[in-house]
Parts: structure tokens; sequence; C-alpha cells
């Protein structure tokens, strides 16, 4: 017997791969073209070779903004994640209160990012703020516009308010298409909470988890409104992180071979994380079973 | 159509092209020679897709290394980034 082929599926992939090459490829051309040239502006550009890439790569602005960056992420991802199982394992599985709490916990993920940033300018603000408010009438000093911890910590808090709900909520789904069958079975051998935590539930929350973990450290690694609305990415230098930079060089600087450069290093680094966590989380998942 | 504005010169058009013979090569190696995925050192499945990929990006980075270790030219990180697409493929 001929297999025959049809290839009618091509033209349906066809508007999708348009669309992308549109929204993606073409401005990824660009600032590659970019990247090893100078420009002044009207379609004027001069070839640099790799001078903005050497640049770039010898810069302490971006040492430092990249060492920010990482920090930020590792505590978002380790805070979030964990907080997020916990708060997955604690909502009500069923009825009109799991209805009522998925509501609830989802409601940050509706604000736009701006908004959360102005909402948490004016929070954390000493004088008309009820988060600086509070905390200055308990005695201490909380300023986040002079003192980098205080933005550290008030733009961490702010992105834990912000997006512990997704991961809840990821890890929610995953919980509830956990089979009843395997709590029976891990009661009849009398499994404790937390074996029964350890070998069924996170075993099935993999797969959620992973998509989890990937979106949260690439959210939490290109962040740009928030802080941005927050602190501007002062005070100092403490809060600018790789997008504000980038923008900073880009738009403020006007310079777009060396804010090209940037961009790519900045891609390759995301790419590379992103494959690194989608690697390691499949490899354990397929040892898990 | 203008294209001016993406700024083309003929080292990015050569880099593309480079990139999308890769893939072409690559896909009708995979039609006329069937490969299934094959554990490596790193103890976890790569096709040879998978392979390119890892060639492609950590080449990236051993010339991103020498720029910032030894500056311009780059024929030396290039010598580099082939040994290392060869380890990738021999044994990744």
């Amino acid at each position: 017997m001929t297999k025959t082929w049809n290839n009618k599926a091509w033209f349906m992939v066809l508007p999708v791969v348009i669309l992308v090459a549109f929204s993606a490829l073409l401005p990824l051309m660009t600032v590659v073209n970019y990247s090893i040239q100078d420009t002044f502006g009207n379609n004027q550009f001069f070839f640099a070779g790799f001078e903005w890439f050497e640049e770039i790569m010898t810069s302490s602005r971006f040492h430092d903004a990249l060492g920010r960056q990482f920090l930020f992420s590792t505590i978002i991802l380790a805070i979030e994640v964990p907080l997020g199982i916990f708060i997955a394992m604690n909502l009500p599985s069923k009825g009109w209160k799991s209805s009522l709490c998925l509501v609830l916990i989802s409601l940050p993920l509706l604000i736009p990012l701006n908004v959360v940033g102005t909402i948490w300018q004016i929070f954390g603000r000493a004088d008309i703020g009820l988060l600086g408010a509070s905390i200055a009438a308990l005695g201490l000093d909380y300023n986040y516009t002079q003192n980098a911890v205080d933005a550290w910590i008030t733009i961490i808090v702010m992105d834990v308010w912000h997006w512990t709900s997704l991961v809840a909520l990821l890890c929610f789904a995953g919980l509830q298409s956990i089979p009843e069958a395997y709590y029976q079975a891990a009661r009849i051998d009398g499994a404790s909470k937390w074996a029964t935590f350890r070998y069924i539930q996170l075993p099935k929350m993999h797969g959620v988890l992973l998509i989890a973990v990937l979106l949260r450290f690439m959210d939490s690694f290109m962040i740009y409104t928030e802080p941005f609305v927050l602190t501007g990415g002062g005070p100092g230098n403490s809060t600018t992180f790789l997008s504000i930079d980038l923008v900073k060089m880009a738009i403020g600087q006007f310079d777009l071979g060396p804010a090209a450069a940037f961009s790519l290093i900045y891609f390759l680094i995301i790419l590379l994380m992103s494959f690194i966590f989608y690697t390691v989380m499949n490899s354990l998942d397929k040892k898990e079973g | 159509m203008d294209l001016a504005w993406m700024g083309w010169t003929w080292q990015t058009g050569a880099f593309f092209g480079s990139i999308v013979l890769a893939l072409i090569g690559m896909t009708i190696f995979s039609i006329k020679y069937p490969q299934s995925p094959k554990m490596g050192i790193l103890r976890f499945e790569t096709t040879p897709g998978d392979r390119l990929f890892m060639s492609l990006l950590g080449s990236a980075f051993i010339c991103l290394g020498w720029l910032a270790m030894f500056g311009s030219p780059l024929w030396w990180a290039l010598l580099v980034c082939c040994i290392y697409a060869f380890c990738v493929f021999r044994w990744v």
C-alpha cells in the first residue's frame, strides 16, 4: 500500500507563519542588522563590525544590570513557586468557595502593568500610602525612593502580589487533574501528608510547574513597566534592570547600534536560560515517569 | 518594496542565509536518513534539530565570550565554534 501525502496542512499554518514573520522574524533581523552598524537616522548606516558587542560585553553598566536581573529573577522564583504551590494546595477544591477563591486570587492578574506600578507607588509612600504610613507608624525608616533595600523589597513584594496568583492557578489546575484513586491508595498505604505531596501531587504537577517556572522566569527577566513606574530604576541605578537600561540606551540616548547589540545579548541569555529550564525539568519529568 | 529601514548588509545576509541553508540541509537530511533521538553525555535525549540549536546557541556565547576576553576579530572563535559544534553533534 502506498502512503499518500496531503500537503493541505501547510496552508493551514501559513497565516501563523506570516504573522510570526512580521511580528518576530523581521524585527529580529532588523535588530541583527542594526547591531553591527551605527546610524544617526534617515536610514544612513555605517558599518561597525562587532564593536558594539565588544563594548557591551566589557561594560560594567551591562554587568551590573545583568547581576541585578539574575538576583531579581532568582528571588522571584524562590518566593512565587513555593508560595503558589502552598496557596493552590490550600484552596477549596470544590463548590462555590472554590470559585470565589479563584476569582479573588485572579484579580491582580487583570490589572494592567503600569497601573500595578502606580498602585504600589502610592501604596508605599510614607505620607499618603497605606503601606508606607503603616510602616512609618511602626517606627521603621522606610523610603523606597531613597533607600535601595527598601526599593528592592517593594518591587519584590509588588511582583509577588501581582504574579503568585498565576503560579497558584496553574498548580490548582494540576492538582485538580489528579484522580481521587491516587489519594485513596495513599490513605490505604498510610502515607503522610508530606509523602502524598512528594510522591503524588508534586510529580503530577510537573507539567504545570514547568510552564509556571518558565513563564515566571521569562516575565521576571524581562520586567520593565512595574519597576519603571515605581522607582524609575532608582535610587541611583539600584533597580535598573536590563530592560530599563536597554530602553534608556535605545530611546533615551538613541544609541541604536549598542542598544541592538544589548538586546541581542539579552535575547540570547533568555533563550539559553529557557532552554536549560525546559530541558532540566523535562528530563526530571521523564525520570519521575 | 523599500527595505532600507532594515539596514541590510551582505554580512548579515550571509549570516541569515547560512542559518536558512543549515535548516534546509537538516530537513533534507532527516527526510533521507530519519534518526531517532539519542541519549548523549548530558543524559537527555536530543534530535539532530536539538543539536543544531545547541550548536548555534553555544556558538553565539563562545563568540560573545571571545569578544569580552580578546576582542575582534573572531576567526579563532569561529574555529572554536566549529569544534564545539562537532562535539555537540558527536557526543551530546
